[in-house]
């Protein structure tokens, strides 16, 4: 028997509105599900994103002993090269570091006339795993010839506890609301067939296939998860651009880097959709699993 | 074709409801069954319709034999029986042409089928232009005709009624009968339940009688079948 498209998915429409609260109940808690999930999934994925510029960035300062001639110093270069995790070793004179330094205040003139002696000559090493900065900081502390060494860890591991709350959370959190969404679609959906009852004996009595008794209220359940998803990704779009412009404009956290919407929201449309179309399809077969044993 | 064989029911709280029927119904008969209440006539019935599978025995329906079928072969053997109960089982929220497109749209049937179907069986039935009416817009004698109106329109090879007329004072009831025997007329094997003595004495058809689970009686004509 050929897939009666149109008439399962009219059934299930109309199934939807025959219970106007309860799709209303179970579209609103499918949307807030999706919502909130994809608003902590947002923000581990910006932490991500600023930690890793911030690993870009981040490099460990080595300063050379002030007692090393020339050569010594230059041949420094070689041996940190060869300690365990360094990618990248670039030396940078004391002259070359008050240039960088001024450049940096370049419309501040206190600090031009300091002395070149205040800088010291420093490599500038970056990492091939910059999550092992520790460890790589404390080999170059052992190499002869450097007398300090400084390595900011401080920012970094502030992205990743943000980061890995958000994934703990949000993991935690989409766990429990689907459930929830799965539960209520599949409860709406069980009013439906309730109220469908009489019509689902004579439709077995005449010869229906379970199948075709199935398919309005999978229908169902697959609209109900699809507005629910297309609802939350406008509300996420809304959400995410007034955080987004909240950051812009905050003296303290505007040095965030959060990516732009535009850039990423197709696999949020996506991820929203396929979820939405997996909690309305299991919310409908949950419902009608008992039901059908006849 | 129907044939039973020996065939028991015993319920699951232990009631023997059928012990040992054994009868043969050819394609075409017209069949009424008879006995007092309790003595497993509706049993026989749902046996007929699939809705209950033997404890014992062998039932063949239609080329389907009743204790080997599967699952999914069910809806396909309903399909070859159409059934009518006492209580007509209309969709009170549904018209009459929603009623019968229902049952045909189930066993996947298009619209234009049921559109040309629907009001050739309507007239076969007497109730020829009643398309838009609601079941509580006709008379219990027009509900169960609309019934068999549904129980005909998927073009079954069997009918099978628990006492279609139980609800029907005797002038009706006479007309539902006289239906049923016009549609056996015209081809499909008919098997009515009923209680109602003056009907079956009325039509001189085979009659099964049946008392405490067995049959008692299997003849031509009279109520009365003596052991
Ligand atoms: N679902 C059931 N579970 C247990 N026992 C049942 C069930 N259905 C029927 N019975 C018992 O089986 C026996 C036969 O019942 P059945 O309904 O077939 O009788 P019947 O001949 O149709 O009676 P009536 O003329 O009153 O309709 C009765 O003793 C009844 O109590
Ligand atoms: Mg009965």
């Amino acid at each position: 028997m050929k897939h009666n498209f149109q008439y399962f998915f009219k059934e299930g429409v109309s199934n939807m509105f025959s219970h106007g609260f309860m799709s209303f109940a179970a579209i609103g808690i499918t949307v807030a599900c999706l919502l909130i999930m994809g608003t902590f999934s947002l923000v581990a994925y910006n932490a991500n994103e600023n930690l890793a510029d911030l690993q870009r960035e981040n490099a460990i300062l080595a300063f050379v002993d002030e007692n090393l001639d020339d050569n010594a110093v230059k041949g420094l270069q070689q041996e940190l090269e060869c300690v365990e995790n360094v990618s990248e070793c670039t030396f940078i004179s004391r002259e070359e570091a008050k240039k960088d330094y001024l450049e940096q205040y370049d419309d501040n003139d206190l600090y031009s006339n300091l002395d070149d002696d205040v800088f010291r000559h420093r490599y500038v090493i970056h990492m091939t795993d910059p999550g092992q900065m520790l460890a790589t900081k404390e080999l170059v502390e052992g190499v002869d010839g450097i007398a300090w060494v400084r390595a900011d860890e401080a920012i970094s591991n502030g992205f990743v506890t943000v980061r890995n709350i958000a994934s703990v959370v949000s993991i935690a959190l989409i766990a429990i609301l689907l459930i929830i969404s799965v539960f209520i679609i599949s409860n709406t959906i069980k009013l439906t067939t309730f109220d469908r009852r009489e019509e689902i004996a004579i439709m077995k009595m005449v010869g229906a296939t379970d199948g075709f008794i199935r398919w309005p209220f999978v229908y169902e359940g697959l609209m109900l998860g699809i507005c629910g998803a297309v609802i939350a990704f406008f509300l996420q779009w809304l959400l995410y651009s007034a955080i987004t412009s909240g950051i812009a404009n905050s003296d303290t956290l505007q040095l965030l880097r959060v990516v732009p919407f535009d850039g990423i929201w197709v696999p949020v449309a996506v991820i929203f959709l396929i979820v939405g179309i997996l909690v309305g399809v299991g919310g409908s077969l949950t419902a009608i699993r008992k039901f059908l044993r006849v | 074709m129907i044939r039973l064989t020996n065939v028991e029911k015993t319920y699951d709280n232990g009631t023997r409801a059928l012990q040992g029927i054994s009868f043969e119904i050819a394609d075409g008969d017209f069949v009424f069954l008879v006995g007092p209440s309790g003595s497993g006539k509706s049993t026989i019935i749902k046996l007929l319709t699939g809705e209950i599978i033997p404890t014992g025995g062998r039932v063949m329906i239609n080329g389907f034999s009743m204790s080997r079928i599967t699952d999914e072969q069910i809806p396909y053997m309903r399909r070859t029986v159409g059934v009518i109960f006492q209580d007509f089982r209309l969709i009170a929220k549904k018209t009459v042409y929603d009623n019968l497109a229902l049952a045909m749209r189930a066993v996947g049937a298009t619209n234009r089928e049921i559109r040309g179907r629907i009001p050739y069986v309507l007239e076969l039935v007497g109730l020829a232009g009643m398309e838009k009416r609601y079941p509580d817009e006709l008379s219990g004698g027009e509900q169960q005709r609309v019934a068999i109106a549904r129980a005909l329109v998927n073009n079954p090879d069997t009918i099978v009624a628990d006492e279609p007329t139980g609800n029907l004072d005797p002038n009706r009831s006479l007309e539902i009968m006289t239906l049923l025997e016009r549609i056996n007329a015209l081809g499909t094997t008919v098997v009515v339940v009923t209680h109602e003595k003056g009907l079956v004495n009325h039509f001189d058809k085979r009659v099964i009688m049946i008392e405490e689970g067995k049959v008692v009686g299997d003849g031509m004509g009279t109520y009365e079948v003596k052991e």
